[in-house]
């Protein structure tokens, strides 16, 4: 008997060892998918910081230009329109390196200023009428090959067939940079040029300000829409009705719908049906609203919930209607967490493409959107049509670009973050 | 008048309504609001209601229908050879008549007869906003005139808003059901006409799909394919090979998370988590298309193999990494649902408390992780930047995880990007394809919400 007990210890015993090492392994296999999940998540955050950092630096090149009065005088703007800028800098190109005579290398040559830099003298002759007759140093932009050289993209080392610049143009480029000619500068221009085909000169402007409207257009419709709809069914709605019953489940279907499928439903209502104007905040707005607002209503019937009855029953044991007991007692104290619902769904729109894609959102737009019905496109937009260029500059763009997106959305996220804490009521 | 600056006179006009009902209350009590029914606020909404509702009912009906009926005017004056052109041909011409107007189509370039029709619209259009602007403006009088009349101290002023403001509250929470007959009618009727043109059959069992259509008969490569069965394989492979990334990585995180974690750990390692679900599909497309496909196709030349450069492995790792945190998160808040007796009752019997989870917890708690993996499945399905980004546009019928394949959700956006016809078969495919979407998740969803429903243990 005892023999028999020691044994079933001893059994228990051994039993015991192999189940904690069990009970480590467990541990060790949620660790593991912890560190994958994050380690997944770094990854992808810092390479796309370090694609993306390139873009906001931009190489220039000082060029002296001679204003020419003969040409330019007066400097208004209509017969500025007239001058040939661009010849003005092929001239101060040729100036730098006279002994070209070769057309090839001559073409080569202009092409390390972009085809921006005539514009920019431009501008900088309307800016500085006074300049007019001397002899100006001027910063423009660098073709894309030459920003790409600068920024360590090209390896001179390669053979000359597998590179972008040619062994004459290295030899200029290092001699302008001996000379102090090219710079690396902060990249105003991403902030401050729509969409273009050149990377030296595409930037944001156009999708900042489309999803500035587009989120405008959302916000305005979401939220009062889904506090009106979260209102009827958490306050008024009444109990076991087969309507309610089917808002409720419709709602929740709706949220778990893909997003492309509103992107449909855009096209065919909104665009064909109603033929509002295509590629517009107005109409991105529109499927956007309709894709948030089953978020919107979750949460601010969360928001409602969590008001304690006692409020409730205050204000109607004081003689308050049903409705005024709501608007002037319920909405007040429920309205931080329903603005905080609608910031996080803000937010899911804002960094939403595939609907967008549907209603021609996709269109090339140069310049930046004044209203709603202007054509427009959005951030997370821009980053699809940049990650499709083949053009190895936009690479950095788009990175930049999706740097920016995703600095926003932390930024919506924070502040709903701080006004739930900020405005958080404990009863 | 141009509309938008109508609505603002309306605002106005309701907003003067308002302080004159106010006021007109204040004369009908004689000085004393106690006789008043309502408070006088309410008197002042009530007016503005009527001064301002049936007014801007009527602009926006009329906004929304205006254009069909002008334009169906328009065409019946034209010319009998115009009248009889078939559907597709008609809304060219209506295409060149919105151009005219809009100044895209210089008049000297097109037919005279529609620079005319053109001409005529802007007419009637013009009269149009100015007739509205007139019944607009008289019913905003009228509505303040009968309101006026209306007030007495007897009137039930807080009643009547009342019941405005709930048929408000109503209709916008039925919005979730417009939306939804929205969805089906419109991706259904586009769906039919293509099935008119292609057999349900051929779409369903087809093992080709290829939808570029022949303009010229003798055209090679463009026998116009609509069979569905490639892209639902390929839809499935990609989302499958997403599973299996994210299953395990989710799963695991959230048992720990859930079960072994302390506070502080989970109070900063599930917030990270969450930050996998905040970025952009887009993103995640980006970063597929351009590092982690690369970096497979190398491995796979570094050990021999020829992996496609839109492979779908690369696809459905990338969609691994974003499901994660939808797994992660509805497992732990189907683990946390678990009682906590449940877990003591067995702690105290001895077991360890991996064995607690996996005996215990973890089937207590099943029905909500299947439901959250179902829902995970459901994602994937419809998922598309990524897709679209990373995967390839052409159907193949494979199994193979180096080789390219297509997913519903790339052809639709191939089929709607970019310029095309708006009655071929090509266009109207996407539709069908966006119905088979929308259905095959709609499944996947009510499956969910069975499992959860009838499989769900109920605690106190």
């Amino acid at each position: 008997m005892n023999n028999h007990g020691n044994a079933s210890v001893a059994r228990i015993q051994s039993g015991l060892a192999r189940r904690h090492r069990r009970e480590r392994r467990f541990l060790w296999y949620g660790r593991i998918a912890i560190a994958c999940a994050l380690l997944l998540l770094a990854v992808l955050l810092t390479s796309i910081v370090i694609l993306g950092a390139g873009a906001f630096r931009q190489t220039v090149i000082s060029l002296d230009v001679y204003l020419d009065p003969a040409e330019l005088a007066p400097p208004t703007p209509e017969h500025l329109a007239k001058a040939d800028f661009q010849g003005m800098i092929k001239q101060s190109l040729r100036e730098l390196f006279p002994g070209i005579r070769d057309r090839h290398r001559k073409r080569a040559l202009y092409q390390l200023a972009s085809s921006a830099a005539g514009y920019q003298l431009r501008d900088y002759v309307l800016a500085h009428p006074e300049k007019l007759g001397q002899t100006v140093s001027i910063d423009v932009l660098a073709g894309a090959d030459v920003d790409l050289y600068m920024k360590g993209y090209i390896d001179p080392g390669a053979p000359e067939s597998e590179r972008r610049l040619k062994d004459y143009q290295l030899a200029w480029l290092q001699r302008l940079k001996e000379e102090g000619r090219l710079k690396l500068v902060f990249n105003r221009w991403f902030f401050t040029n729509g969409d273009s085909r050149e990377p030296e000169q595409a930037g944001i402007l156009v999708a900042l300000k489309g999803s500035l409207y587009t989120m405008i257009v959302t916000f305005l419709l979401s939220f009062p829409l889904g506090i009106a709809a979260a209102v009827y069914l958490e306050e008024f709605a009444p109990q076991k009705n087969i309507w309610v019953d089917l808002i409720e489940i419709n709602i929740n279907n709706l949220a778990a719908v893909p997003s492309i499928v509103f992107g449909l439903l855009g096209l065919a209502v909104f665009l064909n049906f109603f033929v509002l104007p295509r590629s517009t905040p107005l109409v991105g707005g529109l499927v956007l609203t309709l894709m948030t607002l089953p978020t919107v209503i979750i949460a601010s019937r969360a928001a409602l919930k969590a008001v304690p009855p006692s409020i409730r029953e205050a204000a109607l044991g004081v003689g308050a209607s049903k409705m005024q007991t709501v608007t002037d007692h319920v909405l007040p104290l429920a309205l931080p967490g329903m603005l905080t619902g609608t910031i996080i769904g803000m937010a899911q729109a804002l960094g939403e493409t595939a609907p967008l894609l549907m209603i021609g959102m996709v269109a090339f737009i140069v310049d930046p959107p004044n209203g709603f019905t202007d054509p427009a496109t959005t951030l997370a937009v821009q980053v699809y049509l940049w990650a499709d260029t083949p053009e190895r500059g936009f690479i950095e763009r788009t990175a930049a670009a999706i740097i920016i997106l995703l600095a926003f959305l932390g930024l919506m996220n924070f502040a709903a973050i701080w006004l739930r804490k900020r405005m958080e009521r404990r009863w | 008048m141009q509309p938008h600056s109508l609505i603002w006179i309306l605002l106005a006009f309701s907003a003067l309504a308002y302080i004159l009902g106010k006021r007109w209350a204040y004369q009908v009590s004689g000085g004393h609001i106690r006789s008043l029914h309502s408070l006088p606020d309410y008197y002042g909404y009530y007016v503005a209601l009527w001064c301002g509702l049936p007014a801007f009912l009527v602009l926006c009906l009329w906004l929304a229908l205006d254009d069909h009926l002008i334009l169906q005017w328009v065409l019946a004056q034209l010319p009998e050879s115009y009248r009889n052109l078939p559907e597709d041909r008609l809304s060219l011409v209506i295409n060149l008549i919105r151009n005219l107007l809009a100044g895209e189509r210089q008049p000297g370039t097109v037919d005279p007869v529609l620079v005319q029709a053109a001409e005529h619209y802007r007419q009637l259009k013009s009269l149009g906003y100015q007739a509205l602007t007139a019944t607009v403006l008289a019913l905003a009088t009228a509505g303040l005139v009968y309101a006026k009349t209306r007030i007495t101290p007897q009137l039930r002023a807080r009643n009547a808003v009342e019941r405005a403001i709930l048929v408000a509250l109503i209709l916008s929470s039925t919005l979730a059901i417009l939306t939804t007959i929205g969805i089906v009618l419109s991706v259904l009727f586009e769906a039919l006409r293509f099935f008119k043109q292609v057999p349900v059959t051929e779409f369903l069992f087809g093992l080709h799909w290829s939808p570029q259509m022949a303009i010229r008969p003798d055209q090679v490569g463009a026998s116009g394919a609509f069979g569905f069965i490639p892209l639902l394989t390929g839809t499935l492979l990609i989302s499958a090979i997403a599973m299996l990334v994210a299953t395990p990585v989710g799963l695991f995180s959230a048992i720990y998370l859930a079960e072994f974690s302390q506070s502080r750990t989970r109070a900063v390692i599930k917030p990270l988590l969450e930050v996998l679900a905040g970025i952009p599909t887009v993103v995640y497309g980006f970063f597929a298309a351009l590092l982690v496909a690369p970096a497979i196709r190398d491995l796979g030349d570094a050990m021999g193999l020829t992996i496609s450069s839109e492979s779908a492995l690369a696809a459905g790792l990338v969609m691994g990494i974003m499901i994660i945190p939808f797994i992660s998160s509805l497992t732990d808040d189907a683990l946390t649902a678990v009682p906590r007796s449940l877990r003591e009752g067995a702690l105290g019997l001895g077991a360890t408390r991996a064995e607690t989870v996996a005996g215990v917890v973890l089937p207590a708690a099943l029905p909500g992780i299947v439901s959250g993996l179902l829902l995970a499945v459901s994602r994937a399905v419809g998922e598309t930047m990524i897709v679209v980004m990373a995967a390839g546009m052409t159907a193949k019928l494979t199994l193979n995880p180096l080789d390219s394949v297509t997913t519903i959700t790339v052809q639709i956006v191939g089929l709607l990007v970019g310029d095309q016809e708006f009655d071929s078969p090509k266009t109207l495919a996407a539709f069908a394809l966006g119905l088979t979407l929308f259905l095959i998740t709609l499944l996947l969803n009510l499956i969910a919400l069975h499992v959860v429903r009838k499989y769900r243990e109920t605690y106190e």
